[in-house]
């Protein structure tokens, strides 16, 4: 059977060029980096080489970048390290927005439910998109964090980081206590402009396994400057601020991805093209701004097919895709993500989201436009007339 | 093959790719439709009463459902469970038989099958309100 892989915001196959760069390392140059001896050296020196790839990526400094396990734990090492850093200040107040990922979403409730902090979560309009000037009127004297994601990984759209990072940059300059600038740029990363002081960040965090390196690898961008207390105790590996032996295998794996971005013409032409294929489709909406997306994800949703039905039919012919609906949840509840756009009830379990990579071609774009007109067609004729 | 063959049983499965009765009738006796609050799925199931000597029962079962693989494979399931048997015996039709037949369903899942014997009782008092 044909196969096309069409959840790369899920996760991405590891890179062959990727594969072959880690692999030395779990075998001949295995030592650990905190070892005198010259297999810990050459561990030691593989992590710093890395360090290096991604402070250039982002056009930060190499002691500026920590390697996680991932997205999630740099984001919860970004919140909670800050907050525990400034609690010497009582509560502190974070604003963040309603249609982050869950590591965001679940974190600051638990610094909430800590008392460590109040949270404003930012409302956005029906495109997913978070407004300024919402942000400048939560600011309070006790806000310290901002956390705003860079790309929505249900949707694609874009957010202003830039904007407000160029804003909280000019409003710290009169305040005495500092905001911080958080930003989640896991779908950013292999796409959009990831330079710390073009976004005028203080703190970034992404995974490897969305850019085709593999899963359990991670890293978090901290501002020089910008105080964070450890979450993991124990060693003093990674400035000490991560404990635990380094994961070098997945750390050069990951510096690796990181060289091989190439700016995704070809995945932008291809996830157009799908788009304008789709959208011809009666009942077809495009979900998240039109303009203002990222250039792997094709979020939508179809009048009359309901989310999961329509998953597993595609994937009995090959298509991997993927939605977030109430019946496909374990809580039984309709994305967060749509519901915060205000999207109609009856289309909150009719979502769909395909997202491309490097290797999609041009037939399979084909291949899957044939297969969803056959399915949601099907479906159709399944579902009661209301 | 399918990822999703963890998820569900391959009863549930077999049911959701082939459903059984799948469709309008148009000269039903009876006609249940049954909604979820919580996830938004629609099941109308369509009956057809037929008498044998004194005793009715279900001649033929249709269904229409909007709603995930296991409320489409609960519907068809349903159906089968249903045709050819008499009133009396439909009626005691529970929810968890239908679990039982389509061998079991996730935990999250459960309210899916609740779709279908609620709407087997709508269409059965529907049929009843109209003999009536």
């Amino acid at each position: 059977m044909k196969k096309v892989y069409f959840d790369h915001a899920a996760t991405s196959f590891v890179d062959p060029e990727v594969l072959k760069t880690m692999l030395p390392f779990f075998k001949d140059s295995f030592g650990n980096p905190s070892e005198v001896h010259f297999l810990g050296q050459e561990a030691k020196k593989a992590i710093e080489k890395s360090r290096q790839t991604v402070a250039k990526f982002l056009n930060s400094r190499p002691e500026e970048i920590i390697f996680t396990s991932s997205a999630t734990e740099s984001i919860n090492l970004a919140h909670k390290g800050l907050v525990e850093s400034l609690k010497g200040e009582g509560k502190i107040h974070i604003i963040t927005s309603g249609i982050e990922h869950k590591a965001v979403l679940n974190t600051c409730q638990h610094l909430e439910k800590l008392g460590w902090a109040e949270v404003t979560y930012l409302p956005v309009d029906k495109f997913g998109l978070v407004s300024l000037s919402d942000l400048k009127k939560a600011i309070t004297p006790q806000t310290r964090l901002v956390s705003i994601m860079y790309v929505n990984n249900e949707v694609g759209t874009i957010q202003p980081i830039r904007e407000i990072g160029d804003f909280l940059k000019k409003l710290n300059k009169q305040r005495k206590k500092k905001i911080f600038f958080h930003t989640d740029a896991t779908q950013a990363m292999a796409y959009l402009n990831c330079r710390v002081d073009y976004l005028n960040v203080d703190l970034l965090s992404f995974t490897g396994h969305k850019i085709h390196a593999p899963k359990g690898i991670g890293a978090l961008y901290i501002r020089k400057g910008v105080k964070l207390i450890k979450q993991q105790d124990g060693g003093r590996q990674e400035f000490n601020l991560r404990a635990g032996t380094e994961n070098v295998p997945y750390i050069v794996g990951l510096a690796k991805a990181i060289s091989l971005i190439n700016g995704g013409k070809k995945v932008k032409k291809l996830t157009k093209d799908l788009t304008d294929q789709l959208l011809k489709i009666p009942g077809v909406k495009l979900t998240g701004h039109p303009l203002l997306r990222a250039p792997h994800i094709v979020s939508l949703v179809i009048e009359n097919v309901e989310s999961e039905s329509m998953l597993l039919l595609l994937s009995d012919r090959g298509i991997s895709a993927s939605a977030m609906s109430a019946c496909n949840s374990d809580l039984l509840k309709p994305s967060h993500v749509l519901e915060a756009m205000q999207i109609p009830k009856n289309l909150l379990n009719n979502a769909l989201r395909f997202s491309l990579g490097k290797n999609n071609a041009k037939e399979e774009i084909d291949y899957v436009v044939r297969n969803f007109k056959e399915v949601v067609s099907y479906l159709r004729k399944l579902a009661p007339r209301l | 093959m399918s990822d999703f063959g963890n998820l569900y049983s391959k009863k549930v499965m077999e049911h959701f790719r082939h459903p059984r009765n799948m469709g309008e009738m148009k000269d039903a006796d009876g006609t249940g439709t049954s909604g979820s609050p919580v996830c938004g799925d629609v099941l109308r199931l369509f009956i057809k009463i037929d008498k044998k000597g004194k005793e009715e029962f279900i001649k033929e079962a249709k269904f229409q459902t909007l709603g995930c693989g296991a409320a489409i494979a609960s519907s068809s399931i349903l159906t089968t469970m249903i045709k050819g048997k008499g009133l009396k015996e439909v009626k005691r039709i529970t929810q968890k038989e239908i679990i039982k037949n389509l061998g079991g369903l996730p935990p999250t899942k459960l309210h899916c099958s609740l779709l279908a014997s609620q709407a087997l009782e709508k269409a059965i008092k529907d049929y009843e309100n109209k003999k009536a």
